[in-house]
């Protein structure tokens, strides 16, 4: 049943102000990013003579191919090995109920609340010793540690979902747990790990602190680790600054809306954010 | 899933597989969760671990420490500037928190009544947006948003209030609310999304009665939706809250704590504190008094907002 005319009018304006409000920042960024370079646009307007080739000048400029490439690397380091090392936790916490196993769980639970900035002054000094500085090596070590909580506290809950007859019977067939685990768990576990590895893209892609301690080389980091430095050379020409960052987020807005459903309902029941 | 769990011989087990085995089964199973826990120990426990040896040295990361007992700690309790970054960081849950978590109910609330599928998606996906870009670019776009000549101050000289342009983010007494929009802009959606979700789960036909009962938009909100969503309120306040206190890349890329100390958070402080003014004890007795202050804030609300049911 539908609400009345009357009141869907202010219900809907409501909701209108809601919307321009959350979209009004980029589409500024938009506005401001086409107009003549060297110029200072007033607020939102549409420029008359849109400059297009701003956004080509600021991918020379920003230098997003080395960035892009960057990220990758990283995302590819570190979500899935970060995935499957949370998938064989969760199943030994939720599904093998090892000995001991709650001790871990509480440890892990520390972990979720833990804000980066607790760690992060002794996280640079121990990378520096193990030589790992300026590498992106070192920091897809810290960041798969860094998602271990949740990663493991997300496997563990669709592990407890699965019946524990499930290993039970593939044990008297003879499987070993290894055998029963890839034969049987993981092909099972498949929804709950693609909403995990999307959930640890984003944040991968996102990852602002940790980059910007542990790589001095903005094309070593992530995106959003680069932005520092390009605001830093930038900051005072609007429209590049604005064209330049716009490209460093649209492969998460893309991403987005090409996963929108998967990652509204991963990000949701993950009770995290970003 | 439940032919298998009523099928399975449970019992028959025990007598195929003899015990000693299935201890050592039992034992076998932690191969699965070590690699976990090594990740996890030597790159998140150990260096927390660190932090709290650090927190008790004067130490500025090349010369030799020297054992200053609690000291840094007491600085951070009585340093009137370390303090205020404290300060800031509960006023901006206001932002992050409060607006985001009622806001976030009503636009559920209204998406919920509404029903309009075109305007429903187009809302859902418009207003989750901000929460997958990352903080440091929404910050960027908010910089040009509260700047001089931005829109901020476009839409108000619109509307004939030219006497309140400004600067925000450069002035001593807005930019810490200015900052705090920005966090504002990040969460509704994700707030709204969620309690959408809890709607979901509320009985229809309670909305029906509420509606025979002649109840309005406003009432059958407070009376209805709004105990419906204990647990997904709980959840909202939990990490909104959790990110407010722990904000760094935000204020980090629009204001850097400025101008003076106005946008000073703690997040920012341990960074400057320990890799631009090489006070690691210091950096570090502030970041585990940051860690002790969330979960003091956090747990108390798992509490309340539990489901008792």
């Amino acid at each position: 049943m539908k609400a009345p005319i009357k009141e869907r009018i202010p219900g809907f304006a409501l909701l209108s102000i809601a919307v321009i409000f959350s979209v009004i920042p980029l589409a500024s960024m938009f506005t401001a990013a086409l107009h003549e370079q060297g110029t200072v646009p007033v607020g939102i307007e549409w420029p008359a003579d849109p400059q297009w080739h701003n956004f080509i000048d600021a991918w020379k400029v920003a230098d997003i191919t080395p960035l892009l490439v960057s990220s990758i690397v990283l995302v590819l380091g570190v979500v899935p090995a970060a995935a499957l090392i949370a998938t064989m936790a969760g199943y030994g916490l939720g599904q093998l109920r090892i000995p001991g196993g709650s001790v871990v769980f509480i440890l892990l639970l520390l972990g979720l609340t833990l804000p980066r900035e607790a760690t992060i002054v002794p996280i640079y000094y121990q990378i520096r010793d193990m030589g790992l500085l300026n590498t992106q090596f070192g920091l897809m070590l810290v960041l798969i540690g860094s998602f271990m909580p949740f990663a493991v506290f997300w496997m563990r809950a669709h592990f407890l979902t699965m019946p524990k007859e499930l290993a039970e019977a593939a044990a008297i067939d003879g499987a070993g747990a290894w055998q029963s685990f890839i034969r049987i768990q993981v092909p099972l576990a498949v929804p709950a790990v693609s909403s995990l590895c999307l959930l640890l893209f984003l944040w991968t892609w996102n990852t602002f602190l940790q980059a910007i301690v542990l790589i001095d080389d903005p094309s070593k980091r992530t995106m959003a680790g680069a932005l520092q430095n390009f605001v830093g050379l930038h900051s005072t020409d609007v429209v590049l600054l604005n064209a330049g960052a716009l490209l460093i987020m649209a492969p998460t807005i893309v991403v987005f809306l090409a996963f929108q459903r998967q990652f509204m309902k991963a990000m949701i029941s993950g009770g995290v954010k970003g | 899933m439940t032919t298998l769990r009523s099928t399975a011989p449970t019992t028959s087990r025990r007598t195929v597989a003899p015990k000693k085995k299935s201890f050592l089964h039992r034992w076998s199973g932690w191969l699965f969760v070590l690699p976990a826990l090594l990740f996890y120990g030597v790159f998140v426990l150990k260096p927390l671990v660190t932090a709290v040896e650090y927190s008790f040295y004067d130490w500025n990361g090349i010369t030799v420490a020297t054992f200053v007992g609690f000291e840094n700690y007491v600085r951070v309790l009585t340093d009137p500037q370390l303090l205020a970054s404290i300060g800031h960081a509960f006023f901006l849950i206001i932002f992050f928190t409060v607006l985001p978590v009622s806001g976030g109910l009503l636009m559920a609330a209204l998406l919920r009544e509404l029903r309009s599928k075109g305007m429903g998606t187009f809302a859902r996906t418009a207003l989750f947006l901000p929460q997958i870009i990352p903080g440091a670019a929404a910050a960027i776009a908010w910089v040009w948003m509260f700047s001089a000549s931005g829109t901020a101050n476009q839409m108000l000289s619109a509307i004939g209030l030219d006497g309140l342009t400004r600067a925000w983010l450069g002035d001593f007494t807005w930019s810490l609310p200015a900052v705090g929009v920005i966090g504002t802009w990040i969460n509704l959606g994700f707030c709204t999304i969620l309690l959408l979700s809890g709607t979901g789960k509320i009985d229809a036909s309670i909305y029906e009665a509420a509606r025979l009962d002649g109840a309005g938009f406003v009432r059958t909100l407070l009376s209805v939706t709004l105990p419906g969503l204990k647990q997904e309120i709980g959840v909202c306040v939990t990490v909104t809250v959790i990110s407010a206190l722990a904000s760094f890349d935000i204020i980090f890329m629009s204001t850097q704590g400025g101008p003076g100390y106005s946008t000073m958070v703690p997040g920012v402080q341990v960074y400057q504190l320990g890799f631009t003014q090489s006070q690691v004890g210091l950096a570090s007795a502030l970041a585990l008094i940051l860690t002790a202050l969330i979960l003091i804030v956090v747990l108390p609300l798992q509490r309340l907002f539990r489901s008792e049911d």
